[in-house]
């Protein structure tokens, strides 16, 4: 007999234990029911369903497996685990809380897609999640090769190109699309690469299908997501919400504010900063990968921001010269304001972010000229104030998280 | 059939010989990298085109036919 379908926004987090330990199989499917197998029509109600990538891209699933499934070939599934964003932490919860839901979707995807083989993508760091896979893991049956691969941590290496190099064992820096991984990926086959969480909605489409689906969320972007919310808020931490929810609901769901908020950077370091308390989170609006940081008015976005413009050049991979180059011009130019060192080369800055988007082999230096902009932007103020008078009103307190960087 | 000058960005090295030879479709940013106009080549300018296709000393510049690409992002 079917479960009931969850019928609150708790969806992927339904059966989180309090104790956070990992769900096991049984307890598992005692929640949600089985996954049958063989379901011909599984890409069609993906498709359906409007299900997006989760991973920042936001691609249709549907026409992703579809691309794959559409090869000659033998595919493979690999998991994008990896969660190369400091500020993001939902991959890593799902994969250490819910296990099984993320390896449900990526078995259903290979059933769909034609795959023997599915490669679960980590980054070294990650020894409980490597744990946890491992040991529910051990507790399936699918009629599949599993295979749990450590990547180097970093960045870049979430991108789907730099990730299947480092799979391989080569450098894990991206690689020039077209190919693109769906045509020739791993060992040459088609590549079905998905964000964990993407394939965790996939399990559950899979189970209730797509008007379930699209019960919540907008219609033009169905369903709920994982937020990483940080910063000034009571309650930090990875919430589910509907496609569509204001940073605000998100804010008071979290507990509040501890302090007064200046502005909400959204989708994390290839996001944006915004004042805008009310700001939807949806794809469209920059969620991306479901970052969401509440940032306090006693920091200083302008030193903040150059901090991550720092970081964001050091975490090129140095094979294009407009990234390499204009990152780090970018990220100089902001801390020479941030000191007060500088006359006012505001323009100078704006025209780089033009320069360096679209100019590399993926989209680094555009996630990071979106961020660099959004900052000339939001804090425009407080730019003035350094240049004027070598310092706003905020205190110099890290408040994003930036490996390597102090 | 339309074709589009593309780059390689991770092959070019900003040597900088295509913007001499084709002024007119590629110009060079800050670092000296080449910015190239993306509409399709006229086929009045293609000879320039190739031109700069074969001097590039890391054969990083191509001519690709206009297709419809299914685009994934990560």
């Amino acid at each position: 007999m079917r479960n009931a379908a969850p019928e609150t926004v708790a969806r992927l987090l339904a059966g989180v234990r309090a104790d956070s330990s990992a769900v096991g199989l049984a307890e598992h499917l005692a929640l949600y029911g089985p996954l049958e197998t063989g379901r011909r029509d599984l890409i069609a109600t993906v498709t359906a369903s409007g299900l997006c990538g989760r991973g920042g891209g936001a691609f249709p699933t549907g026409d992703k497996l579809a691309a794959v499934a559409a090869e000659r070939g033998r595919p493979v599934v690999v998991v994008n685990a990896t969660e190369g964003e400091p500020a993001s932490k939902k991959d890593r919860a799902l994969v250490r809380l819910v296990p099984h839901l993320v390896l449900d979707g990526a078995a259903a995807a290979a059933d769909a897609v034609g795959a023997r083989e599915v490669v679960v993508a980590l980054a070294r760091s990650a020894h409980a999640e490597r744990s946890a896979i491992t040991a529910a893991l051990r507790e399936r049956r699918d009629r599949l090769r599993w295979r749990v691969a450590a990547v180097p941590d970093g960045f870049v290496v979430g991108e789907e190109t730099a990730l299947l190099n480092a799979l391989a064992g080569r450098p894990a820096k991206p690689t020039l699309k077209p190919p693109y991984p769906f045509e020739k990926g791993l060992g040459g086959e088609p590549t079905l690469v998905q964000n964990a969480e993407t394939l965790a909605h996939l399990a559950l489409v899979g189970r209730y299908g797509a008007t379930w689906f699209r019960s919540l969320g907008t219609a033009a972007e169905p369903g709920t997501a994982l937020v990483s919310l940080s910063g000034a808020v009571a309650r930090p931490g990875v919430y589910e919400v509907e496609l569509g929810t204001r940073t605000s609901d998100l804010v008071a769901q979290a507990g509040g504010a501890t302090e007064a908020v200046s502005a909400f950077l959204v989708g994390g370091y290839f996001g944006g900063w915004t004042r805008d308390a009310s700001h939807p989170l949806t794809a469209k609006a920059g969620l991306g990968a479901g970052v969401v940081v509440a940032f306090p008015a006693s920091a200083c976005g302008v030193r903040e921001s150059a901090r991550i413009a720092r970081y964001l050049a050091g975490e090129s991979a140095g094979q294009c010269g407009p990234c390499v180059h204009g990152l780090e011009a970018l990220a100089g130019g902001l801390e020479q304001i941030a000191h007060g060192q500088a006359h006012d080369h505001r323009d100078r800055l704006a025209r780089w972010t033009q320069q360096v988007t679209a100019r590399g082999a993926c989209r680094h230096p555009d996630g990071a000229a979106r961020f660099v902009s959004s900052a000339l932007d939001v804090f425009s103020d407080e730019l003035t104030l350094h240049l004027r008078k070598g310092r706003c009103s905020g205190t110099d307190r890290a408040v994003l998280p930036a490996r390597g960087v102090t | 059939m339309k074709k589009r000058l593309r780059i390689d960005p991770i092959a070019c090295d900003g040597h900088g010989l295509c913007a001499e030879l084709f002024p007119e479709w590629i110009a060079l940013d800050d670092w000296g990298y080449p910015i190239i106009d993306e509409r399709p080549v006229p086929s009045a300018l293609e000879g320039h085109a190739r031109r700069a296709i074969r001097e590039c000393p890391k054969l990083a510049l191509r001519l690709q036919p206009a297709r419809s690409n299914i685009k994934s992002s990560t």
